[in-house]
């Protein structure tokens, strides 16, 4: 009696408490999106009675059912209001007579250098705005006020205005700003409610383009849901851009497999500095970024080039240029101390005897970038120098490499690789090049949005995983600290989709990545370990030799007492009889 | 006539054409997989297991000469060959009678050697539930997008496979890891080889989609080895891998040979015992999956279509050294692990714990029972 729960207690494990009722709330996953859209009509748009009713806000909701667990929906409040008088100078055409009152006035302003001249600010602002064309109106509305992260504003613009060229429609600027115009039908005798049903699928498409879209949604969700596969460049697209993760490493190589000819010089520092560095810190929301260079000599590509007789080049035809890169991959290190994913891009110069090489696609062009990458490796870039030199140069023959050009490659090669591009825009758009971070607003606002969708979605499986497992298996401690990292993580993925409801994007992306870095250490930690499998014929084959010889006396005098007490009690009986 | 001919032939051989280049870009699609890992385990210690090394070993050449590097392959080899004292030839290992092929060399790079190939490293190796400190060659860093092959050769039996000749791993094990792998997407695709006797047993109890598995015999057979060498004086390969072996030697890199031919290896007049797959919880056909998918590392590659415009030049940054004042920095040793203190530690004392609750039970049950039965009067013949 008192052996059994003694041995109860002494041979339980330790199991801490875990928030199973809301690990199971979470496997049921409903995630909101709200994206705010500010659309603001410009003059010449809306008639002055429309103008009254102005400004309205409307809030539209999609729902979408992925699966039996997973559910989407979106809410996108537009703003409906009028440009103010600010935006509207910004907006302006240029006019011959600005542009005259302009040279006068930096004419004069040139030839009076020593008196002061004061001129009202506003005159200025509005000279100097006035001479706009889209990307200039672009960066002086983005001077007047900052739209917040996640957000938009479409300027409607009318149709006759000279801002954008004839065939262009859109015109998605670097900032979170885009420029509409209005249809043709929209000109005259039309209520509001006409306007507003006219603008919403353009709106609409616009936002398929700058923020979320369903296809890219439901692909970061690609961890709880395997999807079946669509058309190809949706499964290619998947598969190029590497997974999230909370690091990163970018290993940039110059291979120089003929020293002898060439010696080559790369300010890999400087440039990495001037080029690649502002996008890393605009990234820096999303990931950790750390940098690194080497130079491997001798190093030789995998497959020998054809020589074309015809452009006097050597080639290399798109079908070899996947066996280009395992034999160099070998001799390409990597930081010992980190599991952080490791992106490589390595400028290949070909040897003196081998050049000019140039890669060829499908159709047997040249490609003008002279440059491949691979899905969820890194990118190889063909760097020719046989123009430096002529045939009689000394060799070894001193060359620097024309950074800027090496660094356009790669940076378009990294933003494809980050999943920051996405699909071609829709006929009818202009949009504008990216500036000197390499990364447009809103293409960051595109891929913080998924990248919060899938850390929640892989965060949720890794939770619930876990809890599965921890219940099935009744063997393994679950210590304090594993315990502690699930309530948090659970904490943090509450707060996430709560953020991600309320549309405040930065923080969302912010308890995303805690909710993934807590869930990780939790399921990757050391001492869950099961290892101990005891099926039932085992357990009987090991304790049956031990203890049914045991048994038996046991057995035998329990039998004894058994028929002893009956006895007495017989006698007992008898007794009082 | 002629004109109609040629224009037949010219028309087929656009459509060939067409279809080839299809055929291309679907195969560029047709598998999921970006990168390539592979896993090989050998099991058994002890001179005469030499033939397990070497299988291990020649799987490790074939699958490094079809393109996975070395970081992508985790290697575990139970005890060294090489290096051991009854090898007539040091620093070798031998696939092949009269030593044609070396299959050691100096280019392996063993992962995990000797007694850390146990039960438990390969079981935290496949989940991912290292260590911190462990190295990034010891870890298997795959993604969702990654084709992983495991090869284990040893001792086997029915349900079970013998590490070390000290512990065993069950078929319940190796499908609850994989199902973990699973969970965690580590992988996008796995094939399972085993070369042991009853290898079939092993993939018996597997239930997470995307496995593919070959064994070299049934339940109640038991693989034989090969050859034996009579200058080593041990055999040299198993049967299964010589012959799967031989099947490698033929695939180049861009073979384009599928797993049927791969199922086809050694069938039962080569290889005495009756070598089985299963494939039905693999979603794709096995005739449209290549044995490069698993064994080589045939990357995919885009052409890049665009670039960026860099304007401006490259700042000269400057450290705050600017004024020409060297900067001066002190350097110190990092923390050192105190090996003084540690040799000079005294023994941790143990503490003693009292009996285990169940002992105490069982022992408490048999002494009441002891006296109940024969009377107390006996007690003081014990005290």
């Amino acid at each position: 009696m008192v052996g059994v729960p003694l041995w109860w207690r002494t041979t339980e494990t330790y199991r801490a408490w875990l928030p199973v009722s809301q690990i199971q709330e979470l496997s049921k996953l409903q995630l909101q999106l709200s994206a705010d859209v500010e659309v603001v009509f410009s003059r010449g748009t809306v008639t002055p009675e429309q103008q009254k009713k102005l400004p309205l806000t409307q809030t539209q909701d999609e729902e979408h059912r992925v699966d039996e667990d997973t559910a989407l929906s979106y809410r996108y409040e537009t703003r409906y209001r009028t440009a103010t008088v600010m935006e509207e100078d910004a907006l302006n055409q240029p006019t011959a007579a600005g542009e005259m009152l302009f040279a006068s006035l930096s004419n004069q302003l040139s030839r009076c250098k020593h008196s002061v001249i004061s001129v009202r600010p506003q005159v200025i602002t509005s000279l100097i705005l006035s001479c706009s064309s889209s990307a200039e109106a672009d960066l002086s509305l983005h001077t007047l006020s900052e739209s917040p992260c996640g957000s938009l504003v479409v300027y409607v613009i009318p149709e006759s205005s000279t801002l954008l060229p004839q065939d262009v429609d859109v015109y998605i600027g670097r900032r979170r700003t885009a420029f509409l115009r209005i249809g043709a039908k929209m000109r005259v005798g039309r209520t509001l409610e006409q306007l507003l049903a006219h603008m919403e699928p353009r709106v609409k498409q616009v936002l398929q383009v700058m923020s979320f879209s369903h296809t890219d949604i439901t692909a970061a969700l690609s961890d709880r849901v395997r999807l079946s596969p669509g058309n190809k460049e949706s499964i290619a697209d998947s598969m190029r851009a590497f997974k999230s993760s909370p690091g990163y490493e970018i290993t940039f190589s110059l291979l120089n497999p003929d020293p002898k000819s060439h010696r080559l010089h790369w300010d890999i520092e400087g440039a990495a500095q001037t080029y690649i560095q502002p996008l890393l810190t605009k990234l820096a929301p999303v990931a950790n970024f750390s940098m690194d260079s080497q130079t491997l000599y001798y190093a030789v590509l995998g497959v020998s080039p054809r020589f074309d007789s015809s452009r006097s080049t050597y080639t290399l035809n798109a079908d070899s240029l996947a066996h280009v890169i395992n034999p160099v991959e070998a001799r390409l290190g990597s930081n010992a101390a980190s599991s952080n994913p490791v992106l490589n891009f390595l400028l290949y110069v070909p040897d003196a005897h081998h050049s000019p090489l140039y890669i060829h696609d499908r159709k047997k062009q040249e490609v003008p970038s002279n440059a491949f990458h691979s899905p969820r490796w890194g990118g190889i870039m063909v760097y020719n120098v046989n123009d430096f030199y002529g045939p009689e140069a000394v060799f070894p023959v001193d060359i620097n490499i024309d950074m800027a050009k090496v660094m356009g490659v790669f940076l378009a090669q990294l933003r494809l690789l980050l999943g920051v591009q996405s699909s071609s825009a829709p006929p009818g758009f202009l949009v504008a090049p990216c500036g000197t971070a390499g990364l447009a607003d809103w293409e960051l606002d595109r891929l913080m949005w998924s990248r919060s969708v899938e850390n929640v979605a892989t965060a949720t499986t890794t939770i619930t995983s876990l809890a599965q497992l921890l219940d099935q298996i009744g063997n393994i401690v679950i210590n304090d600290n594993i315990a502690e990292q699930v309530s948090s993580a659970v904490t943090s993925l509450q707060l996430a989709v709560a953020e991600l409801e309320s549309g405040n994007l930065g923080f969302a992306l912010q308890y995303s990545k805690e909710a993934i870095l807590a869930s990780e250490r939790a399921f990757f930690d050391p001492s869950l370990l099961h290892l101990l499998y005891f099926p039932d014929d085992q357990k009987f084959a090991i304790y049956i030799p031990l203890f049914l010889p045991m048994c038996v006396p046991i057995l035998l005098s329990l039998l004894k007492i058994i028929s002893d007490a009956r006895q007495k009690r017989r006698d007992k009986q008898a007794k009082k009889d | 006539m002629e004109m109609l001919t040629l224009l037949c032939l010219f028309s087929t051989y656009l459509l060939a054409s067409s279809i080839n280049i299809e055929e291309n870009a679907g195969q560029f699609f047709s598998s999921g997989h970006t990168n390539n890992w592979a896993v090989l385990v050998c099991t058994s210690r002890f001179w005469f297991n030499y033939r397990h090394v070497a299988n291990t070993l020649s799987v490790y050449r074939s699958v490094k000469r079809l393109g996975i590097p070395d970081s992508h392959i985790v290697l575990m080899l139970a005890d060294d060959m090489a290096c051991n004292h009854r090898n007539p030839k040091p620093a070798t290992v031998f696939s092949h009678k009269n030593m044609e092929l070396n299959v050691y060399g100096d280019d392996v790079e063993v992962d995990y050697r000797g007694y850390e190939v146990t039960v438990e490293n390969f079981l935290r190796v496949l989940t991912g539930r290292l260590p911190p400190s462990t190295p990034r060659s010891k870890r298997l860093l795959s993604d969702d997008r990654s084709n992983i092959l495991i090869y284990l050769t040893g001792h086997g039996g029915n349900g079970f496979l013998k590490f070390q000749d000290s512990e065993e791993i069950s078929n319940v094990e190796l499908a609850d890891a994989f199902e973990q792998m699973w969970q965690k997407r580590r992988y996008n695709e796995l094939l399972f080889i085993i070369d042991t006797c009853q290898g079939a047993s092993m993939y018996e109890r597997f239930y997470s989609p995307n496995l593919m598995a070959l064994a070299s015999s049934q339940v109640g057979e038991d693989s034989l080895s090969h050859q034996p060498d009579l200058a080593i004086g041990v055999h040299l390969m198993d049967r299964y891998t010589f012959y799967l072996l031989e099947f490698l030697e033929d695939i180049h890199p861009a073979s384009k040979t599928n797993m049927n031919d791969l199922f086809k290896v050694c069938p039962k007049s080569h290889c005495v015992s009756t070598p089985g797959h299963r494939t039905d919880l693999f979603l794709r056909d096995p005739g449209s999956v290549l044995v490069t998918d698993f064994f080589g590392s045939v990357r995919k590659v885009e052409l890049t279509m665009e670039t960026i415009n860099l304007t401006g030049h490259i700042k000269q940054w400057e450290e705050s050294a600017a004024d020409g004042e060297p900067r001066k920095e002190t350097y110190s040793y990092s923390d050192q692990l105190p090996v003084s203190e540690i040799i000079h530690q005294k023994p941790k004392q143990k503490d003693w714990h009292p009996p285990d609750g169940f002992i105490l039970g069982l022992w408490t049950l048999i002494l009441l029972v002891f006296f109940k039965t024969y009377g107390i009067k006996h007690l003081k013949h014990i005290f």
